[in-house]
């Protein structure tokens, strides 16, 4: 062969450049859809009860399980509450206590399996027994211990609202990491035995650089997915313990609050459990869109 | 020039400890590399090439691999006593490394240019715009076409002989002084196996890197080394210039190994069958005394299996381990 033959036998492939994440993440239709919702979602809790500013425990006998109305765009609870401003307020408290215990889960989750998947022998053995402990425990009456428990200290310490608030978040995502531990660990274990992996190994990364640039990437995928569910998870899970009245004290109407509160009146007020349960329906439906598109999107493989 | 070489591995053994013992993989290796120079490494599946070529990176798993003994000095400094930190400055600046599967070896949630540009910025302190500019270079250099435009793309928009030539480009972004390259084109086929070639010979004369290339193609061998060390189960059979080599092999294996390269005119004879070497090689959790290859060998006689033959040489730049053969040249 004459010349430097490998330039010249090259045809130049004709495609399209890669897209960019964000082109991915916005050629998902749902995505962006589920993007728009849950913006207009939070924009409503944040910006709603200063513009509808009925206060949220104004009680009025007259106007008990009224249907939507001019004057009650919701209609109104037993107490003749309006729903609309219990809505919104409450809506702070749910989504902010989906939002962190999604955080806590992932980040604890994300933490244990990948030390685990990471280190073989007696650790990896030593977490996955502890993930198995915590799946095998049962949540509810350990959910309730740990209140009983630590409660009254956390108020004292930070105040009553921002205590249960910490508590809540801690119990909830403490208790939902191991799916995310196990996800990760399996993902890492597969990754890590990946060519390109020792590759960057090869050209001198080290074990942390291995890790952040190269294994975790390819492992989000499954663990924004779960990370989506487990949103919608906590925010039952929030309601149930507020129905338990463990949770947020009972003048603090979050979505599952009101949810539990209606389910009495179901026949005679539907209204009531049908506008928190919209509105916990849409929060998490668009949650798992924006999840979709995200893995999608981190995923330049997928060209839609 | 200096007389300290490039890289000299002295009486290495590497090993790794199973349930059924300790493999034995690397008995006893010796080799140079000079400045500039290509070698070859060339031998059968599990001769442990890769495994010494490997322990010269530090890249064997440890545990349950050990270098049991032996040294491996860079430039003078032995490199076995070395922490893994300190081998990571080593690793891409000076020594760099290609695998054999191109397919996989790229990270598939980054750009090439993205990966490129990291191990840039990580080992010579580039900023990232001088990081992206560097890979561009380099992606042209390695004969990517449009490669400012490519530099965008992901692994998957590149073919097995683009992507070998993407991780070559990255293991060359720094500039190493040495490119060990493990059977670089055994994955591919064999039109781009010959463009890769010349691509890595083209960049050996252009950055003036030295290459240890491993291969079991004694083709490969000839068309691309100057020199070239022959393993046999863990121990060097032979070495010398592959001039030297190909026109007078000395010992029986090499011999073999050269006589089972297919040829276009049929050798001795239209209708013959390709020559083959009977056997296969040892078990590698097995220690005889004598000469690894006696087993396999024409010219096996007793003594063979009582004593390691030691290495003889016939002149300065050929050597082999054998008692009872002669360097000739093979009859056609």
């Amino acid at each position: 062969m004459a010349g430097p033959s490998h330039q010249t036998t090259l045809t130049v492939a004709d495609e399209p450049r890669a897209p960019t994440s964000w082109q991915r993440f916005r050629k998902h239709r749902m995505a962006v859809v589920g993007t728009v919702v849950l913006g207009l979602l939070v924009a409503l809790v944040l910006l709603g009860p200063l513009i509808w500013n009925v206060p949220i425990d104004k009680i009025d006998f007259r106007a008990r399980l009224a249907m939507p109305s001019a004057a009650h765009p919701l209609g109104t609870d037993d107490l003749g509450q309006d729903l609309l401003a219990r809505l919104l307020y409450g809506g702070r408290v749910s989504l902010a206590v989906g939002f962190a215990a999604m955080l806590v889960a992932v980040v604890i989750g994300t933490l244990v399996g990948a030390v685990a998947g990471m280190s073989r022998g007696p650790l990896d053995a030593f977490l996955m027994w502890l993930t198995d402990l915590f799946l095998a425990l049962p949540t509810l009456p350990l959910l309730l211990l740990i209140i009983y428990l630590f409660r009254d200290a956390l108020k004292g310490l930070v105040g009553p609202e921002v205590g249960v608030f910490v508590l809540i978040i801690a119990v909830v995502g403490g208790l939902r990491w191991m799916p995310v531990a196990r996800l990760v660990r399996a993902q890492f274990l597969t990754i890590r035995e990946r060519e390109f992996v020792e590759a960057a190994r090869a050209l001198g990364a080290s074990r942390l650089r291995q890790v952040v640039l190269h294994i975790l990437p390819n492992a989000l995928g499954p663990v924004i997915v779960a990370g989506t569910i487990s949103v919608a998870e906590a925010i039952i899970a929030e309601s149930t313990l507020s129905f338990l009245g463990l949770g947020f004290p009972p003048d603090t109407p979050t979505w599952g609050r009101i949810l539990f509160d209606a389910k009495d009146f179901l026949s005679i007020a539907p209204h009531w459990a049908l506008f928190p349960g919209l509105a916990i329906f849409l929060t998490v439906l668009s949650i798992n869109f924006i999840g979709d598109g995200l893995r999608d999107a981190l995923d330049p493989r997928k060209v839609r | 020039m200096t007389t300290t070489p490039l890289l000299e591995i002295r009486d290495l053994h590497t090993g790794f400890h199973t349930d059924e013992g300790l493999v034995r993989s690397v008995r006893g290796v010796s080799l140079t590399v000079a400045r500039g120079e290509t070698l070859a490494l060339v031998g059968e599946s599990g001769c442990g090439k890769s495994v010494t070529a490997h322990s010269v990176l530090k890249l064997i798993p440890m545990p349950p691999g050990q270098i049991t003994s032996g040294q491996i000095l860079w430039q003078g400094r032995d490199l076995v006593p070395l922490s893994i930190r300190e081998m990571n400055r080593i690793r891409a600046r000076e020594i760099a490394i290609v695998f054999q599967e191109p397919m996989t070896a790229l990270n598939p949630v980054y750009s090439v240019g993205e990966q490129i540009a990291e191990v840039v910025r990580q080992h010579m302190g580039l900023g990232r715009r001088a990081a992206v500019d560097r890979a561009v270079e380099m992606l042209d250099m390695v004969g990517i076409p449009d490669a400012r435009r490519r530099v965008g793309d992901y692994p998957h928009q590149f073919s097995g002989g683009m992507r070998q030539r993407v991780m070559i480009a990255m293991a060359l972004a720094c500039e190493p002084k040495l490119l060990i390259a493990d059977e670089p084109t055994t994955a591919l086929d064999v039109t781009i196996q010959a463009q890769i070639l010349d691509m890595l010979q083209d960049m050996k004369e252009r950055l003036g890197t030295a290459i240890l290339l491993i291969t079991h193609d004694m083709g490969v061998v000839a068309e691309t080394a100057e020199r070239a060390v022959v393993m046999y189960a863990g121990r060097v059979v032979e070495e010398g210039t592959v001039d030297r080599l190909f026109s007078a092999p000395a010992h029986p294996y090499t011999r073999g190994l050269i006589r089972s390269i297919p040829r276009l005119d049929g050798g001795q004879g239209r209708h013959k069958r390709l020559d083959t070497i009977a056997g296969s090689i040892p078990s590698q959790y097995a220690n005889p005394p004598g000469c690894r290859f006696a087993p396999r060998c024409p010219l096996a006689q007793a003594d063979c299996l009582a004593a390691q033959p030691p290495m003889t040489s016939p002149s300065a730049d050929h050597h082999f381990a054998c008692f009872h053969s002669v360097p000739e040249a093979i009859a056609p």
